[in-house]
């Protein structure tokens, strides 16, 4: 029975470890600018190495 | 002969296009690897992109760049002067240097892309990141690489030079306040948690066969609870103490009470080992508080609802020095200065003017819609736009001390926020509601004391955690909160919920008249009449283009790509139009008085003829001189409200007005801002609520005086001075249903209360009699705040569909 003080320690140690992502996260600045992100990532690379 | 040839030369000209930015080129001359473009500075910019490989720009978006015809050729000398230099960037460590620009030509993904690989042009550049909505770019530089100066120069080379005005010197570091996000992500990760550990005591859990269980799941919940107290929650007890000093009952006051208790009460059970608690409640509560919190929160990307004379006004002009131009930051300029002005720029400080003829668009300062001619040695105020030729001005007085910039230092300006931070209503139900729950809980706690004292102070604390008022604090963000972003999405930007609440109390509303009910400028002109050949057409626009007066200037920007040809005899007849011989044919465009002679009033439409050798061809309308709907706009405030008009401009269209308006005593005209400020205050003296709006630097003082001030704007990224709400042109006919629906939405609120109320009778009756148990509690106040929540967005929403506003 006493295998559930346990778990519950370690459920709580993962659910602070997303807590500590979702910190990061905004410390980060992910939460600022939403759209610029969006139109970068269909940018290609190295795509104008033609000349 | 010379009419055919002159229609197909113009064909042919138009269709050509700019390869850089799309524009009709004016003849075929500007070309680059057969590549045709619209001006120098286009093919400049592209010559710059194809030598360093960077023409992926094209192939993003056909057409990208931006037109750079009216670009002309800024000195950014001033960015040498360290003192500019040093307020302008953000951080520097002497090397890595960082700085953010505004660069209002972003508008594609092409831009996106080019300001971000910078760094393949000049090798001095890190690192490049755009904020697409806010329009702005974040460069890391190498000082020891580039200065500044080059930095701007080549953004300005690709095509993008940035906005700097004096406001951008005395930028303090915007800090963005995080801590609410993570004070949100605490208290949600602390309820979620909490909650999980309750279960078993919801579930009816055999205390006495897992003691062991009972009390680490209640230890694990007090030591999450603590932080949600102690950080999350914080916020309301100081804001409680803060009222409480100032005499002052505000919500916070019932909030904090009820957190206190449910935090002492539920520690007292799991130590004495009496009960689980209610811990789950209080995170949950705190959770939705600041849920609620985040959501009355709307910023918008491109506005700013607190510029000053400061934003408008550019960071240097260029200073005469010994016969030649060095360009100076504008807090250096000194009584005395000799400056040189060009076409479109802003006559920085009071000044004389010495040379050169002046023409200065004051409309955005006065209000004023007409260019002003002066003399040699005429005293220019500062803040118009000088339109043709370039001039030279001595300085009279310090840009600080300029008419105009006077105006900031108005009382008004220094009183802090005219719409306070806290939200009159709430606080009225506040009060009433601290002393409705105060008296339960004494009056139950003086029932029980002598039958059983455990049974008293349980249902004392039970009284103040139920009667939390949750409910109440909630439907005023989430209501208003919902009604902001139906707002924005019309067009109309308010600055925060708070205006709401002073909107639907105005009863009077005062209107400027240029930019404001008439449009800045209005490119639609119609042509009505017989059509009118290409030829016919120059033959006007080279009439035309010789007048300054405003119909003549709508008219030419109407016909648009021509060539004026030679004027003999120019005349213009003041009132009634224009008249020269072009080409050996005689025109005349003017009023219908002045070409046939008769004398009919349009109402609200302006029609200008034309006649050439004799004959008439037609008239131009501009019924884009007044906003569209602007009748029915009116009609509709009128049956609540005062309407007054002030305007700086002449009473030339108050005949136009008057019946708008309806009585005489309610328009002013050429007032100036300091009248308007003075009127504003006249009305309020009477007891009126007042709304303003205006659109320019000359109301100001008006809008920030009034209750409500309301901007007008062609282009929300366009200056505009501080005010509550800022409405997209496009939105003016929705400008009576700004006032009705916050009218509405007070109302939703009043119906929220009530709905609280009846949860909060259905609570308190079990909390007096002692008998609240953790589950009633954890089940009843998140159902009542989501009811309420559920209910104040719903409600709005659906009042917003049927007022077509959605």
């Amino acid at each position: 029975m006493y295998i559930i003080v346990f778990l519950i320690i370690i459920s709580l140690i993962i659910a602070i470890g997303f807590l500590l992502a979702f910190f990061w996260a905004v410390k980060d600045g992910q939460f600022e600018d939403d759209h610029t992100p969006a139109i970068r990532i269909l940018f290609d690379d190295n795509k104008t190495k033609k000349k | 002969m010379n009419q055919i040839s002159h229609k197909s030369q113009i064909k042919k000209q138009k269709k050509t296009i700019c390869f850089h930015c799309g524009e009709p080129c004016k003849d075929d001359q500007i070309r680059l690897a057969e590549k045709a473009f619209c001006c120098e500075g286009c093919k400049m910019v592209y010559s710059i992109l194809e030598d360093n490989d960077l023409c992926n720009y094209y192939d993003l978006n056909t057409m990208a760049g931006v037109s750079q015809k009216d670009y002309s050729n800024k000195e950014y000398s001033f960015l040498e002067d360290q003192s500019v230099v040093d307020r302008l960037i953000d951080f520097t460590d002497g090397e890595k240097t960082k700085v953010h620009f505004y660069l209002p030509q972003i508008h594609c993904s092409s831009c996106l892309w080019l300001l971000e690989n910078l760094s393949r042009l000049h090798e001095g550049i890190l690192n490049s990141r755009v904020d697409f909505l806010k329009k702005e770019v974040s460069i890391t530089f190498s000082a020891s690489n580039m200065n500044l100066r080059e930095v701007v120069e080549l953004l300005a080379r690709v095509g993008y030079p940035p906005e700097i005005n004096l406001n951008d010197l005395e930028h303090q570091e915007k800090v963005i306040d995080k801590s609410l996000y993570y004070k949100l992500g605490l208290a949600g990760f602390a309820f979620g948690n909490i909650m999980l550990l309750s279960f078993p005591e919801y579930l009816g859990m055999n205390a006495k066969a897992n003691t062991t269980l009972v009390y680490f799941f209640g230890y694990l919940n007090i030591l999450l609870g603590l932080p949600v107290i102690f950080y999350s929650g914080w916020e309301y007890f100081r804001s409680a103490w803060q009222g409480l000093k100032q005499r002052h009952l505000n919500i916070d006051v019932p909030i904090s009470l009820g957190i206190t208790a449910l935090f002492s009460r539920s520690v007292f059970e799991i130590l004495t080992h009496t009960g689980a608690g209610y811990l789950d409640s209080m995170a949950g509560l705190v959770f939705f508080l600041l849920i609620g919190k985040w959501f009355q929160k709307r910023t918008y990307d491109k506005l700013s609802f607190d510029r000053d004379y400061k934003s408008y006004f550019p960071i240097a002009c260029n200073k005469k020095v010994e016969g030649k131009e060095v360009s100076v930051s504008l807090d250096n300029i000194k009584k005395g200065d000799m400056l040189i002005i060009r076409h479109g720029e802003l006559i920085p400080a009071d000044a004389y003017l010495l040379d050169g003829e002046s023409k200065i668009d004051y409309s955005f300062v006065t209000g004023e819609s007409d260019l002003i001619k002066k003399q040699k040695g005429a005293l220019l105020y500062a803040g118009g736009r000088q339109m043709g030729a370039a001039i030279e001005i001595s300085v009279a007085k310090k840009v600080s001390n300029s008419y105009l910039t006077q105006l900031w230092n108005e009382d008004t300006f220094t009183k802090s926020n005219k719409v306070g931070e806290v939200s009159d209503l709430a606080d009225k139900v506040a009060r009433f509601f601290t002393w409705v729950i105060l008296t339960v809980a004494f009056a139950t706690l003086i029932y029980w004391l002598p039958k059983d004292m455990g049974t008293a102070i349980n249902a004392f604390t039970a009284v103040l955690i139920i009667a939390c008022p949750c409910a109440v604090a909630l439907s005023i963000p989430f209501t208003f909160g919902n009604v902001l972003r139906i707002f924005s999405r019309q067009g109309i930007y308010l600055k925060n919920i708070h205006v709401i609440e002073s909107l639907s109390k105005i009863n009077h509303i005062v209107f400027d008249k240029t930019g404001t009910i008439t449009k800045v400028n209005s490119g639609s002109v119609h042509y009505r009449g017989k059509p009118l050949e290409e030829y016919i057409e120059q033959l006007l626009f080279s009439l035309v283009y010789h007048s300054s007066h405003p119909l003549s200037k709508r008219i030419k920007e109407g016909i648009h790509d021509q060539l004026p040809l030679s004027v003999l005899d120019f005349e213009e007849v003041k009132g009634k139009g224009v008249r020269g011989r072009v080409e050996d044919h005689y025109v005349r465009i003017g009023s219908n008085d002045f070409i046939n002679g008769l004398s009919k009033k349009d109402t609200l439409k302006q029609n200008v003829y034309v006649e050439v050798d004799g004959e008439v061809y037609g008239a131009y309308t501009f019924d884009g001189a007044y906003r569209q709907g602007l009748n029915q706009v009116l009609n509709r405030l009128k049956k609540w409200a005062g309407l007054s008009l002030i305007s700086g401009d002449n009473d030339r269209e108050k005949g136009i007005l008057l019946p708008l308006f309806e009585t005489e005593r309610n328009l002013y005209f050429n007032k100036k801002p300091a009248d308007k400020l003075n009127y504003i205050k006249l009305l309020q003296s009477d007891n009126q609520y007042v709304a303003m709006i205006g659109d320019g630097l000359n109301d100001a003082g008006a809008l920030s005086q009034s209750n409500v001030g309301i901007v007008i704007t062609e282009t929300t990224s366009n200056f505009t001075p501080a005010c509550d709400i800022i409405v997209d042109a496009k939105a003016f006919e929705k400008l009576p249903f700004i006032f009705s629906f916050s009218k509405l939405s007070i109302h939703i609120v009043y119906l929220a209360y009530s709905i609280a109320l009846v949860y909060n009778i259905v609570g308190l009756s079990y909390a007096v009699q002692g008998a609240l148990s953790p589950v009633i509690a954890a089940i009843l106040m998140p159902l009542s705040s989501i009811t309420i929540v559920l209910f104040g967005v719903g409600a709005s929403t659906l009042l917003a569909y049927k007022n077509n506003l959605l």
